[in-house]
């Protein structure tokens, strides 16, 4: 029942979905402290509602997420906030607040949460931009500025409190090579200068396995997601379950298929014989 | 036959959730309203995107309004001899009615629809997820100085409109028609209570302010986060935000100015 | 993006005090009704007509002061008016009261005629001689009745106009 000490989030047997139908089926699993777990699986298994999760912007129907030791539960906002306000989240686009520059945006949380100086506010900014490569665009609009670099800027944004826990939403999404480098490597160097733990959610096979120490696999099920696999990316890449390999090969055959389903081909090109008479 | 009342009850049972969501809302935000009252700078932001951004029109239709007001209730109060009643019935309409409520009509097109439209985008940008996620509540922090400003700009906008509206009707009316200046002013202001006219009008123009400015952010709030969605719900802010100021007004009214 | 914010703001809401102050002083009755310390008095009426509170009081044609509020007297079954007047202005204990019309639009209004008491009236007393409103179908009905019965018609009590004339005017 008490997750390891070693968890700084523990997922306990959470069922998660929408109506009727289940997207995460009795999920257990542990985030280990002052490391970097990636999780991973195909598209739309669930990985940003895993996210949401743990943010606690949704509750599951059944079982237990707990933070920093404390079970999230929309009912105590107090201590929903607090464990909020000890993670960072980077979602997918960045989110970054359109009406206010790059400066203001990183400046948020630590004018909703602190009362400082406003010198000592300018310098912590600059500080976690800096830390991005963005301290020059500290003046920009986000709609002056590309998709990756809005990424950091939110990254920079995400980190401005120093958490202990940061969850990435797919962050190396639609980037090209040198970005994908450059983000993996930056994820990596920011978990261990804050000594924080990070939960990357993400596909891309690559770059993930260079940087992370654990790797969870969730696989589609008709009753929801399900762990399928996690250990250390060698583990994983010895491994020789059927979906792991289809999944970390690329592969076109393996247990997820490639074809939706459909109606018989026969039948919908109509080759089985009646002339149709055009 | 079954299939079409079941759509109609599920067509229902949704409008009914929808009306639920919109009054908890609402009372969420009263609940922080302490919290949000310590926000003064962004409250004045509001009010001024809402207020100062409508004052153009505002100002140009309450002219127009006034103008056609003086012409029409000149033509109307000649036949029975009481042309001089023309600043009292200018005045009166407008005060009463006129003001408060094509002001909230213009109000809901104008700056309801920028308001939904501005919480759908953040909605569909996931602002208002990472906001919260960053322990922000955005309720407090984006929703609530938007109502403040739209209870604030409101009744100062119906207040200039039926000013302005006033000041068309004696541009047409003694301007133009040739109505006694003396009458025009003398009735105006021995008619027009200032309790019970003026007053009751600046209530009404609170509520159809608070009530427009609901819709809107209301809508924008439960939009679904697509362009289609945005777009519907700004829609929905008009339509729903008219129709429920005619309403509200017809209701008030009867409150109101029953009794006399 | 902060300063030039506020002040807008607050030209705003200037205007929308001004606005204000131009209603409130040139369109509607508050400053008449600024000036008013008034008094209460009442009165019985058989019959007020349309008379509606608000409605003005008139003696010598200026405006005196506004009907209150009115009520019926259910022992009596009269109504009962109550009229504030202007503190400044004093009427003798044995003035009267009068129900007139006031232009074509028919609105109803008070007309007081000062008597000769030196007493004068003050805060909640009474009017003791009232004439109510003239009623159409009454006077309609009087004028038949007397045509028909071809003799001198007794008296009507004296009024003081017939209901059309405009204020004032004896």
């Amino acid at each position: 029942m008490n997750p390891a000490p070693s968890a700084v989030l523990s997922f306990q047997e959470v069922t998660f979905g929408y109506g009727a139908s289940v997207v995460i089926d009795r999920l257990t699993l542990a985030v280990p402290r002052g490391q970097v777990l990636a999780i991973m699986g195909g598209s739309g298994v669930g990985k940003t509602t895993l996210l949401r999760l743990m943010a606690g912007l949704v509750t599951p129907q059944s079982g237990r997420v707990e933070a920093f030791g404390q079970a999230l539960s929309v009912k105590d906002r107090q201590a929903l906030y607090a464990a909020r306000r000890r993670m960072g989240l980077l979602f997918q686009f960045g989110a970054l607040f359109t009406d206010l520059s790059c400066f203001e945006n990183v400046a948020f949380p630590l004018r909703e949460h602190c009362t400082l100086p406003e010198s000592m506010i300018r310098d912590l900014v600059l500080l976690k931009l800096e830390s991005v490569g963005l301290r020059g665009a500290a003046a920009l609009m986000p709609s002056q500025i590309s998709g990756g670099m809005a990424r950091r800027v939110a990254l920079a944004r995400a980190i401005a409190l120093d958490p202990e826990l940061i969850l990435y939403d797919e962050p190396f999404a639609g980037l090209d090579p040198i970005s994908l480098g450059v983000t993996a490597r930056l994820i990596r160097r920011l978990n261990d200068a804050l000594g924080a733990s990070s939960v990357v959610v993400t596909h891309d096979v690559a770059e993930t396995f260079l940087i992370a120490d654990q790797v969870a696999v969730l696989a589609p099920t008709p009753t929801g997601a399900r762990l399928v696999a996690m250990g250390t990316p060698a583990a994983l890449q010895a491994s020789d379950d059927p979906y792991l390999r289809q999944f970390l090969k690329g592969e076109e055959q393996g247990p997820v298929a490639f074809h939706y389903p459909a109606p018989d081909i026969a039948q919908a090109f109509d080759l089985n014989g009646t002339p149709s008479g055009h | 036959m079954a299939d079409r009342l079941a759509m109609l009850g599920q067509w229902a049972l949704n409008r009914l959730s929808a009306l639920g969501s919109f009054v908890l809302l609402f009372f969420s935000l009263l609940s922080l309203m302490g919290q949000v009252l310590r926000r003064g700078r962004l409250i004045a932001a509001q009010t001024h995107f809402l207020g100062n951004h409508s004052l153009a029109i505002i100002l140009v239709s309450g002219l127009f309004v006034g103008l056609v007001l003086g012409l029409q209730g000149y033509y109307t109060l000649r036949r029975y001899g009481s042309e001089e009643a023309l600043g009292l019935l200018v005045a009166l309409s407008l005060v009463r009615e006129l003001g408060p409520v094509v002001t909230a009509l213009l109000f809901a097109g104008r700056a309801g629809t920028a308001l939904t439209a501005e919480i759908g985008l953040m909605k569909a940008g996931e602002q208002l997820s990472a906001m919260e996620a960053m322990a922000v509540d955005p309720l407090s922090r984006v929703l609530g100085p938007r109502l403040i400003g739209g209870a604030l700009a409101m009744p100062i906008l119906a207040i200039l409109f039926s000013a302005v509206g006033v000041f068309g009707g004696w541009l047409i009316g003694v301007g133009m028609i040739g109505v006694d200046p003396g009458a025009f002013w003398s009735q105006m202001s021995e008619g027009v209570d200032f309790w019970d006219d003026v007053v009751n009008g600046i209530v009404k123009s609170v509520v159809f302010g608070l009530v427009v400015t609901q819709v809107a952010l209301y809508m924008g709030y439960a939009s679904k986060p697509t362009p289609e969605g945005v777009s519907r719900a700004t829609t929905l802010t008009v339509v729903v935000g008219s129709l429920s100021v005619l309403g509200l007004d017809f209701i008030l009214t009867a409150l109101m100015f029953g009794g006399l | 993006m902060q300063r030039p914010v506020t002040i807008w703001v607050g030209l705003f809401l200037v205007l929308g005090l001004v606005g204000l102050l131009f209603l409130a002083l040139k369109a509607s009755n508050l400053t008449s009704m600024a000036t008013g310390q008034t008094y209460a008095v009442t009165a019985l009426f058989d019959d007020i007509g349309g008379l509606k509170p608000r409605a003005a009081v008139r003696s010598a044609g200026v405006l005196v002061g506004r009907v209150r509020d009115i009520g019926f007297d259910d022992s009596r079954y009269q109504a009962i008016v109550t009229i504030d007047l202007n503190r400044g202005i004093q009427f003798p204990k044995d003035s009267s009261a009068q129900i007139l019309t006031s232009g074509l639009l028919g609105e109803k209004y008070i007309g007081l005629q000062p008597g000769a008491d030196e007493v004068m009236l003050k805060d909640n007393d009474r009017i003791q001689m009232t004439q109510s409103a003239v009623v159409l179908e009454n006077l309609i009905s009087q004028f038949l009745y007397n045509r028909d019965s071809a003799s001198p018609s007794p008296a009507t009590p004296a009024p003081a106009s017939d209901g059309l004339a405009p204020p004032g005017l004896k």
